[in-house]
Formats: C-alpha cells, structure tokens, sequence
C-alpha cells in the first residue's frame, strides 16, 4: 500500500520541472536558432567551430518539410520562432517573398556564387545548394534484358518502356513538383500535359513520395520499376553508400555506380535551396555571420556527405568520388521563376486532373 | 436519459434481472451537491491541460488561417461546402472508415473472445504480437506489404511459381483493399485488447444460466453476451472509426495518389496550395463529425452499460477441450497471424536480407563495374544493425539507437505517467454519473484531439505556443504532452466502461462504513479495474512509442524518438541507409513487444486481489 504513494512521485516532480523557466546566465553564450526541414544534416566538428569561433550556441529547428517549416515561419511572422529559416527551394521561393519574411542581406559570400542561382536580385533569399531532379535508372534492369537504357524524357513514351516508371505525386513530393516542372519547361506550357497523358497511356506508376518511389517501386530495392524520378547525384550515392561489409567476408564492392541518371539537355530541373534571416530577429549579427558561414567553403564542401545536395559556392571543393563520378546535366529545364510562382497551384491541379483521375 | 435505461430494450431487461435488482440503476444517477463538487475537482486537471494544450492551440490556428481568407467569414465554407471535389473527398473518408471498422471489428471480436474465455500456450506472445503494428511507422509498413504482397513480394512469387504464371495475380498495392487491410492492421489490437480485457471479466455463469434456461449458444451470444458486452464494443469501434476517418500515412503510401481522406486534403491545401481558410474549413468538419459521433456514442453508451459483477480472470478463464474448439481457435489464430504478424516478419527478414544486387553484368557490357560479386542480393547480413552505431560522417545529429530506444522510453513512460494522471480522474468523474451537466459537456470533447487534423494542429502550436504566456518550443516536454493528447483518449475509452460497471452498491457500502472518495476509489475501482488500467498503460505507451508526425516537428533534433530516426534514414538513397532503416524498425518492434510483455506482468491489481 505504501509503495503507491511514490507512483506520483515521478509525475509531480515532471510536472514542476515542466513549469519551471529555464535559468538564464549572463556569462552564457548566446544563442541562434536555425529553423529548417526535417532533411538539414551537418557534420558535428563544422558547427562546433562555428559555435567557438562565434562564441554562440546554435539551436537547430526542424519544422516538417519544405513546406511545412515555410508555413509555419510565415504564419509566425510578428512573432519570428527563429532567427534565420534555411530550406526554402525555388518552387516555393515566391511564397516566402510574397509573404515578407526576409530580411535583405547582401553577404561577402555571395561574391563567390554564379548569378545563376541567385534568384532574388534584393538578396532576400540567398543561394546555398542545389540539387538535379533527373530519371534514374537500374543499369542491372536494362542489361538484364538487353534493353537501351532511356537517354531522354521522350524515350519513356516508347512502347519497350512501358510500365517500367515510377515517379512522384507534384502535390506531396518535392522531387514529384521538380520533375512537373522539367517537363513544363522541355515540352512548354500548351504541351506537357500530351506528355504526361501519353505516359499514363504508357502505364507510368505515380506514388506520394520520394521513399516509396526509391525504396518500394524502384527495382534496385526490389521493386518492379527501373525508371524512377530522383537526383542527378543519387547515382554516385548509391555508390558511397553501397554495404561495405565488415565481417571479413568478400564484399560486393562496386566501383563504379549500379545506377545512372539521365541528363541529356532540358530533362532535368535544378532546385536551389535558399537561407534568408527572418524579420523581427533581435540577433541580426549573429544570424548574418551564420549566413556568411553557410556561404563558406567550410559549410558548402561539407553538405554533400550530409545532405545529399551540392555547393554553389565556385570556390567549394568536391569529394574525388563526385568529381569522378558525378554527371551533372549541362542544361537544365528552364522555367521562369516568377511563371513558377503564378501558376504553381493550377500547374499542380492541371496534372492531377489529367493523370490521376 | 434514465428513461432509456428504465424502459430497456428486451436484451438489457433480462441481463438486468440476471445480474441484480434494479436498484443499482438508480443509484448510480443520484449524485448531491457534494457529488458535483467531486466531479469539478476531477474535471480540473483534464479541463487545464487540454485548454493549454489542445483549445488555446486550435484557436490560434483557426484564427489565424482565417484571418487570411478573402471575402467574407462565411466564403471559405461556401467554397468548401458546394465544391464537389470536397464532397466526393469527405464520401471516400467515411466510407473507407466505415469498411474499415467493420472489418476490423469482424477481425477482432473473435479473438476478443479467444483471449478472453480461453487460456492456451502463446497467449501472452501473441496478445503482445498483435499490438506491435501500433508503433510502426507507416512508411515502413508499406515496405513489410509490399515485401509480402507486391507483385516482387513473397506470396505473388510463390503463386507464379506454383501455377507458372508470367504475371503477378495479385494486384495488391494502390488499391482500397491495401488501405483497409493496412487499418486492420494496425487497429484490430484495439477491438482485442478493449474487449478482450472487458469480455475476460464478465461473469460466464450468466451465459451457462441462459443455456441452462435452454438458450443456443447464437441466442446467448445475441441475448446475453453482446448486449452486456456493448460498452466496450463501441468503445473500440468508435476509435477505430475515427482513427480510420483521420487516416494519413496510410492513405498516402499504400493508398497511393488516387485517394485521398480529409486529412490528406488537409495536408494538400496547408502545404501544397497555402489555402488556410480551406483548409481550416476542412479541419472543421473533420472535428465537426467526429464530435457529432462521439456524441451518439455517449448518448449510447450511457444506455446500454449496466452494473455487473465483474468476475475474477481467473475465474473465467477455460480450457480449449475439444478438438472442434481447438480447430476453430488454431484457424483463427492462423488468420490473426497471417494479417497482424506476416508483415511484421516480413519487414525483420528484409532488415537481414542485402538489398544491393551483385549481379554481374552480362559478358559484352562493362563488367568491371563490379568486382568479388561474391555476396548474392537476397543473402543474409548483419551489416545493417552493425552500421547502425558508427557515426562515418561525424553527422550532428546522428544517435546510436541504443540512445534513441532511450529517449523513446522515456518519452513513452512519461506519456503514460501524463495520461493516467489525466484520464484516471477523468474516467473516474465520467463513470460516477451520467447525468451530471459537468459530465454530458466534457465526454465529447475528450475524443476531439483524435479528431484533429494533426497538420493544423501541429501550425497551431507553433504559433501559440512560442511566446508567453505558453513558450514551450524547444522544450523537451511538448513530446509527451503531445503524444498524451492522444493516448488521453484512449485511457478514459478504456476506463470508462470497467469503472461503469461496478456495483455502485460496493462504493455505496464503503462509503457507509467511513471511506472517503480517494478511500473508495483506492479499495474498490482500482482493484476492480486493474486490467483496464493496464490496457490504458499499454495503449499510452505504445502510441508514444511509435508517434511520429508530432515528434519530429517538435522533438529537438539532438534527442530523436526511433521512428524520427528510422524516418531520417528512410530520408536518404543507397541500400545501406535503407537497410538500417528496416534494422532500426525491426529493433523497434522487439522494443514495443518486450514492453507490452513487461507490461503484462505488472498486474497493477487484478480483481482477484480483491
């Protein structure tokens, strides 16, 4: 009987810890939050000096994905949850503009980065990675069957490839939304819904994500599609990420990549990720020395290995298994990005309409 | 609403004169001044943390989508009410979510049953087996029925093989047959548990008395069993219904683009299209309904329980004697097996299965892409679980799941402590009267958070509760505050209809003899309800377990649960990253079912303690 009493124990000392405000010392570094999607990744070493060198403490926020992290910093627009929101991708960028939640920022660091990639002249948003949605395909799968690998996006209308891709639903998938836009920008306005018709036609298997197109339909995981929308890079990935066993037994090592991504001109989109600070910061230094930071060479070579996404800074060195391996489109899909910003939604609902229902 | 109970229907009137006079009904009605004080004093706790937590966010969100609407207050639900994709949207929600609860109440009634009246070897296994797929992830359970049911999976390969077909005859995936087996696959534990756990305490001599009188064992079953049995019942079937009627994640993975429920539209205009008025609109009726249906079930509720003599377990429980009964009770438990635990063992055998192919290219093409092709796509490895502890990039946040599995622990011990401190005084209020003003407003509104769109919800806590008087974010303890708000719920569900049906005339007699209410609840509902605390623990702790949306948006990154680490994973292509993803979930199921054992063990106080 006793012993029950201490049951509650546990509960009320939660609870009064839970109410309790964090102490605040003044000797204590201050701190920068970082609001991001869920993808952000870093190498520990790379932050801890940032941190040292700043005499700062950096507080990472993962807030959902792209999207969602993007809504929730404009919905806390007057009241700004963080100091800077790093994640914003040119499909989305005109959201954050139109909304006003930058603040203008023209860091040193952009000396070093293409115009190309800057795509708002007032330096609201700034450039910091990029990424190739491009067709994957399993070279197994082709060689297998003695079958040309597809080198174009016209090439998956062919009748030999039929029911052989799987790509992303625009509405709930990033790379989905990129590959849309590929295709908007090869075909132009009035002529890639005739192209995704004849994909339909062609038994093309649309799913709501990257994972499950990657992971369940893909046949490199043991699925039924060796065509898969998915990143210019993921090739050399499944390279450095192939098993390197440690048992001692022979391993399957590859030494050149299972998989290969077409690039063949306009058959690719180019999606820019952007870091802006947020308006009503009370760190404004600090998150422009952050900003600064993410520009540098320290920070750009080491987003790769960690997120998977490449630098724009001209100055940043790659890995030697990218310089060797990967294969960047030269030319990517054009599509304006203030045409992306107006038509996005009826771009969305024109695609779903003509290949889902 | 007495009148109900003092009519009756034919059932209820002979379960009544079976059971005891009907006294005991009336009693249970009459509180006093000093009654609805009590029940105020309950209320409190309940009352503070979900107005903190659940209205004050709810409001902030709604406003301020609203807020962003063009025209007038009342255009964005014209918009939404005369929209016929809306209409056909909020169709396939209710009728997916009907489809699936009666499936899984078909599925799970049966071994309700089994478990409750029967003792036999594996049960405790078992019972634990069937409450795994709760914590998974819904990513990964896509990939466990495709490994089992896509047309690469196991049971197409084998049929083609079988009947040398050229195609797979099975086209499981992206149809509504994969999205009612996925909720069926995850719910049916909460039809086994809740009315297993009531059913094992019901006293089986009211049965055998029937079938003395000359009743079949269809018309006790009708007559007697069911109608005492209904509390709990539709308990279970209304949160399934409205676990189904939100479904999100199954939706989306297995169901593929083709379908879509409320809360995929949710999702689709916050995110995609940022039409937040549409989208509160949505968020809306979603709430609206499921408030509209937990009303029904509490006016029906309230109806059919009846005091009983709850039964000892081991006074109920029986021996599988003739082989008739041990050939129905293995078919049973083969199909229980078959949907519930196939998919689990498909997902551990593909965590030790390499997924990267080492096929050597065919002699004219580049061989020299591949070299030692010793280890064949399909061997086995422990390759996967072995890297799951090395931090090769000296990533920030990598966790080795050791950590991870603790801070999954914590959270879930926390979430369990939370929402039995919440739901016991809540249940307790609730089964004290039924008639009180303070009871009839407050039942509804506890199912109201299953209800929510997790997406507003989760805006709406972002915007209210990062500044004063509230400013939680970042702080380490909205993680079980959130995932109580959902296992609350679940607690008072499961109390409820156990703490109803004690004999009012034992609290009564208690009383008399000098015991305060604490005393009361202490010495009589405590130990006549300690199976249904259990159940609640078990529900609480498995829905912490394996909460994900919630968790990654408001966990600090450096502390992640391992469904946020299995979905970081999942984030990220080549096979080693995917092969721990698949390790990860696979230690995660061993996690879930070593707890609910445990679990299982610790009789808080079984009636026979009494």
């Amino acid at each position: 009987m006793c012993s029950r009493k201490y049951v509650w124990l546990p509960l009320i000392i939660f609870l009064l810890s839970a109410c309790a405000a964090p102490a605040q010392t003044s000797s204590a570094p201050r701190t920068l939050t970082v609001m991001t999607h869920d993808s952000f990744a870093v190498s520990e070493p790379v932050i801890r000096a940032f941190e040292q060198a700043n005499n700062v403490k950096v507080t990472i926020l993962p807030s959902g994905d792209a999207g969602t992290a993007l809504n929730k910093a404009i919905l806390a627009k007057n009241n700004p949850i963080a100091d800077v929101l790093y994640g914003v991708d040119n499909t989305f960028l005109s959201r954050a503009l139109n909304e006003d939640i930058y603040q203008a920022y023209a860091s040193p660091g952009l000396a070093n980065i293409p115009n190309t990639f800057k795509l708002d002249p007032q330096n609201r948003a700034l450039p910091v990675d990029y990424g190739d949605v491009c067709l994957n395909y399993d070279k197994a799968y082709f060689s297998s069957k003695n079958l040309a690998a597809p080198q174009s996006l016209e090439d998956l209308l062919k009748p030999e490839y039929k029911s052989l891709t799987v790509v992303e639903n625009p509405a709930t998938s990033s790379p989905g939304l990129a590959f849309l836009l590929a295709t908007i920008g090869h075909f132009g306005e009035d002529k890639y819904l005739d192209y995704w018709r004849g994909l339909r036609t062609n038994d093309v298997r649309v799913v709501n994500d990257w994972n499950t197109a990657y992971y369940t339909e893909y046949t490199r995981a043991g699925g039924t599609r060796p065509i898969v929308v998915s990143y210019s890079s993921s090739p050399v990935f499944e390279l450095i990420e192939a098993e390197q066993p440690k048992d001692g037994t022979p391993a399957p090592q590859l030494s050149e990549p299972p998989t290969a991504a077409v690039v063949s001109d306009g058959s690719c989109f180019r999606q820019i990720e952007f870091v802006g600070i947020l308006k009503g910061t009370k760190n404004q230094d600090l998150a422009q020395k952050w900003i600064d930071f993410m520009l540098s060479p320290t920070f750009q070579e080491d987003m790769p290995l960690q997120m998977y996404v490449f630098p724009v800074n001209s100055g940043a060195k790659l890995n030697d298994t990218f310089t060797k391996y990967l294969i960047n489109p030269q030319i990517t899909a054009g599509v304006d990005p203030q045409a992306i910003a107006d038509n996005r939604e009826a771009w969305i609902q024109a695609w779903t309409e003509a290949v889902l229902r | 609403m007495t009148a109900g109970n003092a009519a009756g229907n034919r059932a209820g009137h002979n379960a009544r004169q079976i059971d005891g006079p009907p006294g005991d009904q009336i009693a249970v009605r009459r509180s006093g001044r000093r009654g609805s004080w009590i029940l105020l004093t309950l209320w409190l706790a309940p009352l503070i943390f979900l107005g903190a937590f659940y209205f004050y966010p709810l409001a902030g969100i709604l406003s301020a989508s609203f807020a962003r609407r063009e025209g007038n207050l009342l255009s964005p639900f014209l918009a939404a009410l005369t929209s016929t994709s809306v209409r056909s949207i909020f169709a396939f929600t209710v009728y997916q979510a009907v489809l699936s609860t009666l499936l899984t109440l078909l599925i799970g009634l049966p071994g309700a049953y089994l478990i409750a009246r029967y003792d036999f070897p594996g049960k405790a296994l078992l019972r634990a087996l069937t409450g795994v797929p709760f914590v998974l992830p819904t990513l990964v359970v896509g990939a466990a029925f495709t490994a089992l049911l896509g047309p690469a999976g196991w049971i197409n390969q084998a049929l083609m093989r079988l009947f040398h077909l050229s195609q797979p005859p099975i086209d499981f995936m992206y149809t509504l047959a994969a999205i009612l087996l996925a909720h069926i696959f995850y719910n049916t534990t909460i039809v086994l548990r809740m009315v297993g756990d009531f059913w094992s305490h019901l006293d089986p001599r009211l049965g055998q008395a029937a079938e003395m009188l000359g009743a079949t064992p269809m018309q006790v079953l009708r007559k007697v069993t069911l109608p005492l049995l209904a509390p709990a019942v539709a308990a279970a079937a209304l949160l399934v219904f409205i676990f189904d009627f939100t479904s999100f994640g199954v939706i989306l993975v297995l169901g593929g683009p083709r379908f879509a429920t409320l809360e995929v539209e949710i999702y689709n205009q916050t995110v995609s299209l940022f039409n937040l008025p549409l989208a509160a609109v949505l968020a809306l009726i979603q709430l609206f309904f499921t408030l509209l249906l937990t009303i029904v079930y509490t006016r029906l509720a309230a109806r059919v329980t009846r005091p009983l003599s709850l039964r000892p377990q081991r006074f109920t429980l029986r021996r599988l004697t003739t082989i008739r009964q041990r050939l129905l009770a293995a078919a049973y438990i083969g199909l229980l097996v078959l949907l519930l635990v196939a998919p689990l063992i498909a997902l551990a055998a593909r965590s030790v299965t390499r997924v990267e192919s080492s096929t050597r290219l065919p002699p004219g093409q580049s061989d020299q892409g591949i070299t030692g092709a010793t280890a064949q796509r399909g061997g086995f490895t422990l390759d996967y679980y072995r890297e799951l502890n090395i931090n090769r990039r000296q990533s920030l946040f990598f966790t080795p799941p050791a950590t991870a599995i603790g801070i999954s622990l914590l959270y879930a011990s926390a979430t369990v402590l939370m929402s039995l401190a919440l739901g016991i005084p809540a249940a307790w209020a609730l089964a004290r009267s039924e008639t009180s003003w303070a009871n009839r407003a407050m039942d509804p509104l506890l199912m109201l958070p299953l209800g929510t769109s997790a997406v507003t919800l989760g805006l709406g806590f972002i915007i209210t509760l990062s500044h004063p008087p509230l400013n939680m974010i970042g702080s380490p303890w909205l993680v079980p505050l959130a995932h109580t708000l959902v296992a609350f719920p679940f607690v008072v569900r499961s109390l409820t209809p156990a703490l109803r049906s004690i004999r009012p005339r034992l609290r009564q007699a208690a009383a008399v003899l000098g015991a305060n209410p604490l005393r009361v609840f202490r010495s009589i509902d405590l130990p006549l309800a300690g199976r249904a605390v259990l159940v609640a623990a078990t529900f609480a702790f498995t829905i912490s377990l394996g909460e994900f949306g919630a968790t990654a948006v408001l966990a600090r990154p450096e502390y992640p649960t391992v469904p946020v680490a299995i979905y970081r994973l999942l984030g990220q292509p080549g096979a080693l990253n995917y092969g721990q993803a698949l390790a990860l979930s696979t230690i995660l199921m061993a996690v879930a079912m070593t707890s609910m054992l445990v679990i299982e063990r610790m009789r808080i106080a079984d009636v026979g303690e009494f």
